[in-house]
């Protein structure tokens, strides 16, 4: 295996581009677990640790870009207010070591559907920015970026750059369900997030499909009921059903499959019970928050 | 001589040791131990301890010889099929390949077992079950005999898997093992009266998955090939000469040419009874006349190891109206895999306990183990009582409730105590504190655990689902149940268990020196502190050491069966004993007065019968060194006999009780275990701080089997071979454990001990399910509750 160590990404992108095989590795979280199980022999990996560009957070109007070597922990703690719900994916990732060494760029790389922050990037309409050294820039929006399982919409010469993270413009959620308090993989995880600018909800559905889902029905009542109620404006409490038939909607989105983690069943109903739970959670935080203000 | 002092009846002999643990303090301690520093029932610190936690612990995957080769498994990707040919002309045409070897070049026995000889070292015609070994691999590194190992082309004829243990023994299916009928053992008890009826009847069938030891350290040892042609073996193991007798016969040397050293071990669990890598690796050194190193990968070593049986239960229990057991019926059975390993002794535990450390006047029990193309099942902490005790205390629940009585209350009604009788006839001859047992856990205090409303959130971690944030506390419900269980100490059904302990008392540079050599394994529990500690306590005269582990003495039987401290802990009081004799035969010629009053004081002093020192240093007396090596047993065992399963088949019991304290999120079936309270009979606290470590151990060992251990096997494959989905708590899931402490002596135990190592595994997961089904209404009736049993309602 050849190792190459870049110390920019401009050369970071050159050997891409020369060495298509070669495989990223920044954390390590993921990759050398492959490794470890014997699941992947690279011909050569790419060190992206030297390469200060992936290392940014950047706030540029109403986005902030942060770049693919950032670790949860940085995210955690840097992201708070800009990014709530980001925050709230990456408490989640696995424990502490993990999360000081896994990062953003890694858990789009890898392209798990069970990727614990792509549920909720999916909700907030985030955009990866992936680069060739040939071709420059371009972004791709998180909710296309799995193609399928372990498979990612990077062309080979293609390296992920930084993802650009709308700033939140109302309360945001993720929760997951797994089968144990910590270290563990989601049997099912799901994102909010709503937009009170545009009045929309967005959501995310994670290890339920081949890919991350949303759940553009579900969304779509939220939308509609608080505007028939003027929930907008009132920041009334939600009315009844509502969370119940949002919750509904979101497990028919999802398209879960029976495996070593759970069954089909049970996740399409962990989701209905978290989005709902996550409805009240998000709407009833956004009423605390505004109720000062708006008396 | 002994030290063993009866209880006073008019004292307490337990301490409650509040959570957060604080330092022990038997308030009265049954047998007071000597003042000795060091000495018995002291916290003593362990030798291993600093390098363990410094990560400066040399395990037996970092043994390293010059010129070493690395070894590799071939293993059957099929639960049951016909080899038809393998070719190993590619693997052993790659560079740095020294070795590629297949059944026919094993150069002894072609089989072994503990019980059975019924193992292939390697497969030939046939594989029976999911990764099992049929070509081994040596080369130059580790990768190398990986890829070699991916090259050995094994052309397989898939047949059929058995994996329904029902189905394997109904007569209709194929024989995996000629003439058995797939049934490896069928345990009968028969007690009391057999068509007897009863007002009250509650019955219920109950189930239990496949729980894995996980231990960390995976499977690994180092072989030299010796200059005589025989070899010495370094390997992590729980019985070195039950190891030695298999490896000599397969590789057709005398024993005394296997010379096998403990290595470090990291954890056993039962996991390392059988056989591993000792023969591969020692048929491919003898092979390549070079050092061969095996390291099992994480997700080898799930098919490396044998895991504990899956069982299916169906119980009746009958009852008066008053909630006196009248009598019990059980079926219990279980999946021993495709070989036997030790299943026909889980399957005797498993009868002989199945209906708890309860009085019962009638008992019709039936423990079936069965052969199937799934893994392999043996021995794992608890042995064969894990299982039963789900069923058992199940039922006790299910008939309080049908009663309307109180679950503890009808417990308590129907315990065992010193002088009951067990279904096998055996009167129980040491304290059975049952009733004091489950009392201290229902009156434990309960911890603050306050009730989260869904407007009141303070920290989500204390919550189901912790920062996963599944929860703010909707749908949470607090539950709280009760365990009791038991199980032998020690081996049974007239096994002629026995240990060897050599002590030599001699005269070092700075004073005289107890050096203890014995065979027994240090897997983690602590044993080598106990034995330094038991020698400081017999000949306080000098530092205590503990020899490396080796067969260079005599058998100390295996680390299992909660028996080394009782078993080897004995062997080597006794051999300090007799070396204590010698020296006090020796000081009274030496000063030339009469050996009668002599004794040896906790100073190190020889005193008289007057209580004045007639020696203050015994090193003048050691110009020849005091060696003794002697075989401690315990009381003799007895066969059960085959058609009513009565005898005296156990030595020594133990038991243990829990109170578990749970919320269950019942909208996601997510269980939180908050708190669990245990009392335990030791006997003795030989070291009280390696005691709390197994019963928190233990504890967690039992809270992994009620909530998510489970090795999945679907049609006889391995689905979850690796720690991403082979779940063990985490400290996140691990709850608090108050521990009430015991110390009623065996009069019969080296200083009264009873084994400790299982207990605790045994009565907590019963409690969590009864915890579970508290909080929620649901009919819990398997283990590990998965989320959607709970949900749906299973």
């Amino acid at each position: 295996m050849d190792f190459l160590q870049p110390t920019s990404l401009s050369e970071a992108l050159a050997m891409k581009a020369e060495r298509p095989d070669a495989t990223p590795i920044q954390g390590g979280t993921d990759l050398m677990v492959d490794i470890n199980f014997d699941r992947a022999r690279p011909s050569a990996t790419i060190d992206l640790n030297r390469v200060p560009e992936l290392m940014d957070i950047e706030h540029v109007g109403s986005d902030v870009w942060v770049g693919a070597g950032v670790p949860y922990l940085r995210i955690m703690r840097e992201l708070q207010s800009d990014a709530p719900g980001l925050c709230m994916a990456a408490r989640t990732v696995g424990s502490p070591q993990i999360r000081a060494r896994g990062t953003l760029g890694g858990n789009l790389g890898t392209a798990s559907p069970a990727g614990d922050t792509l549920p909720l990037l999916v909700a907030i309409g985030a955009t990866a920015e992936v680069a060739s050294s040939e071709r420059g820039r371009r972004e791709i929006p998180v909710r296309n970026f799995i193609i399928r399982p372990r498979h990612s919409a990077l062309e080979s010469d293609e390296l992920i750059v930084r993802v650009r993270v709308p700033k939140a413009r109302g309360p945001q959620q993720f929760g997951k369900v797994g089968q144990r308090n910590a270290m563990v993989i989601s049997i099912a995880s799901f994102g909010l997030a709503f937009d009170l600018d545009q009045r929309a909800v967005g959501t995310g559905i994670g290890s339920a499909g081949p890919v991350i889902l949303d759940a553009p029905e579900a969304n779509a009542h939220v939308a509609e009921v608080f505007s028939t109620e003027g929930l907008w404006d009132s920041a009334a409490p939600l009315p009844d059903g509502v969370a119940k038939r949002f919750g509904e909607l979101v497990g028919q989105a999802a398209s879960p499959i029976d495996d070593v983690r759970g069954t089909a069943r049970y996740r399409r109903h962990a989701l209905s019970v978290l989005a709902a739970r996550s409805l009240k959670w998000a709407w009833n935080e956004h009423r605390e928050t505004t109720k000062g203000t708006r008396a | 001589m002994t030290d063993v002092t009866s209880t006073d009846a008019t004292t307490t002999p337990w301490t409650t040791i509040p959570s957060p643990n604080q330092p022990f303090a038997p308030a009265h301690p049954a047998q007071p131990h000597r003042g000795v520093p060091g000495g018995v029932g002291t916290s003593a610190r362990r030798p291993d301890g600093i390098p363990k936690v410094k990560g400066e612990f040399a395990y037996s995957s970092d043994l390293w010889a010059e010129g070493m080769l690395h070894g590799a498994t071939v293993r059957s990707p099929h639960p049951y099929a016909r080899i038809v040919s393998i070719d190993t002309s590619v693997a052993k045409s790659m560079d740095g390949v020294r070795a590629v070897l297949v059944a026919d070049d094993v150069p002894g026995a072609k089989v072994y077992g503990m019980e059975h000889d019924d193992q292939p070292v390697l497969a030939w015609d046939v594989v029976r079950y999911h990764g099992e070994s049929v070509a081994i691999v040596a080369a130059e590194d580790p990768e190398t005999a990986r890829r070699a190992a991916d090259a050995v082309v094994v052309s397989y004829q898939e047949l059929d898997p058995i994996v329904d243990p029902e189905f394997a023994i109904s007569g209709d299916a194929p024989e995996l093992h000629e003439g058995t009928g797939n049934i490896t053992r069928h345990v009968k008890i028969r007690h009391g009266e057999q068509d007897v009826s009863a007002p009250v009847v509650v019955t219920g069938r109950y189930e239990m998955g496949m729980q894995d030891q996980a231990f960390l350290g995976p499977e690994s040892g180092m072989v030299l090939p010796g200059v005589d042609g025989g070899v010495d073996i370094f390997v992590a193991t729980q019985w070195m000469h039950v190891d030695r007798g298999q490896v000599a016969k397969c590789l057709g040397l005398p024993e005394d040419q296997v010379r096998i050293t403990l290595a470090g071990v990291g954890g056993a669990f039962g996991a390392r009874e059988d056989l591993s890598m000792q023969v591969h690796a020692s048929m491919l050194a003898l092979h390549t006349n070079r050092p061969v190193r095996m390291v099992y990968s994480r997700e080898e070593s799930f098919f490396g190891h044998v895991h504990r049986h899956p069982a299916w239960m169906e119980y009746e229990h009958g009852a008066t109206e008053e909630g006196d057991l009248v009598y019990v019926k059980v079926r219990v059975l279980l999946d021993g895999g495709a070989y036997t390993s030790s299943s026909t002794a889980v399957a005797g535990n498993a009868g002989r306990f199945s209906i708890g450390p309860y009085e019962c006047p009638n008992a019709t029990i039936d423990s079936i183990v069965a052969y199937t193309n799934n893994p392999p099942c043996g021995a794992m902490r608890g042995f064969g009582a894990v299982q039963v005790a789900l069923g058992h205390e199940a039922q006790m629940d299910k008939l309080a409730a049908k009663l309307g009585m109180d679950p503890v209350d009808l417990r308590i009604r129907n315990a065992m105590s010193q002088g009951s009788v067990m279904p096998t006839g055996q009167v129980v001859h040491n304290p059975a504190p049952v009733r004091e047992l489950l009392e201290a856990v229902r009156d434990a205090p309960h911890r603050e655990l306050p009730v989260v409303g869904e407007r009141d959130v303070i920290d989500i971690r204390q919550l189901p689902g912790g920062a996963a944030n599944s929860t703010h506390g909707e749908d949470v419900r607090r539950g709280v149940g009760y365990g009791v269980g038991f199980k032998n100490v020690g081996f049974a059904e007239g096994f002629d268990d026995y240990s060897t302990a050599r002590v030599t008392l001699s005269r070092g540079a700075e004073g005289p020196i107890v050096s203890v050599h014995h065979a027994a394994s240090e897997v983690g529990q602590g044993l080598v502190t106990i034995c330094m500690q038991i020698a400081r306590t017999e000949l306080p005269v000098g530092p205590a050491i503990v020899l490396p582990a080796d067969t260079q003495v005599g058998s100390a039987g295996s680390s299992s069966a909660s028996r080394q401290t009782y078993m080897t802990g004995g062997a080597v009081k006794q051999s300090c004993e007799l070396v204590r004799s010698e020296l006090l035969d020796r000081a009274a010629g030496h000063v030339g007065v009469a050996r009668a009053g002599l004794r040896l004081a906790d100073d190190g002093t020889i005193r008289n019968a007057a209580d004045g020192i007639l020696l203050d240093d015994v090193t003048e007396l050691l110009s020849t060194p005091i060696e003794i090596e002697r075989e401690f047993r315990h009381r003799e065992t007895f066969p059960m006999d085959p058609e009513r399963g009565q005898g005296d088949a156990d030595v020594q019991f133990a038991f243990a009780a829990h109170r578990a304290v749970v919320d269950v999120d019942a909208g996601l079936g997510i269980v939180r275990v908050l708190d669990m309270a245990t009392a335990q009979d030791v006997g003795k606290a030989m070291n009280p701080q390696q005691l709390e470590g197994q019963i928190e151990g233990g504890t967690s060992h039992g809270v992994g089997l009620a909530l998510m251990e489970e090795i999945q096997v679907v049609g006889g494959k391995v689905r979850n071979p690796s720690f991403t989905d082979y779940l063990i708590p985490t400290v996140l899931d691990m709850p608090t454990v108050q521990m009430t402490i015991m110390e009623l002596g065996d009069p019969e135990a080296p200083y009264g001990v009873r084994g400790v190592g299982e207990p605790p595994s045994i009565s907590s997961t019963p409690a969590i399910a009864a915890a579970v089904r508290d909080a929620t209404g649901v009919a819990i009736t398997r283990v590990p509750i998965r989320p959607d049993d709970i949900v749906f309602g299973a």
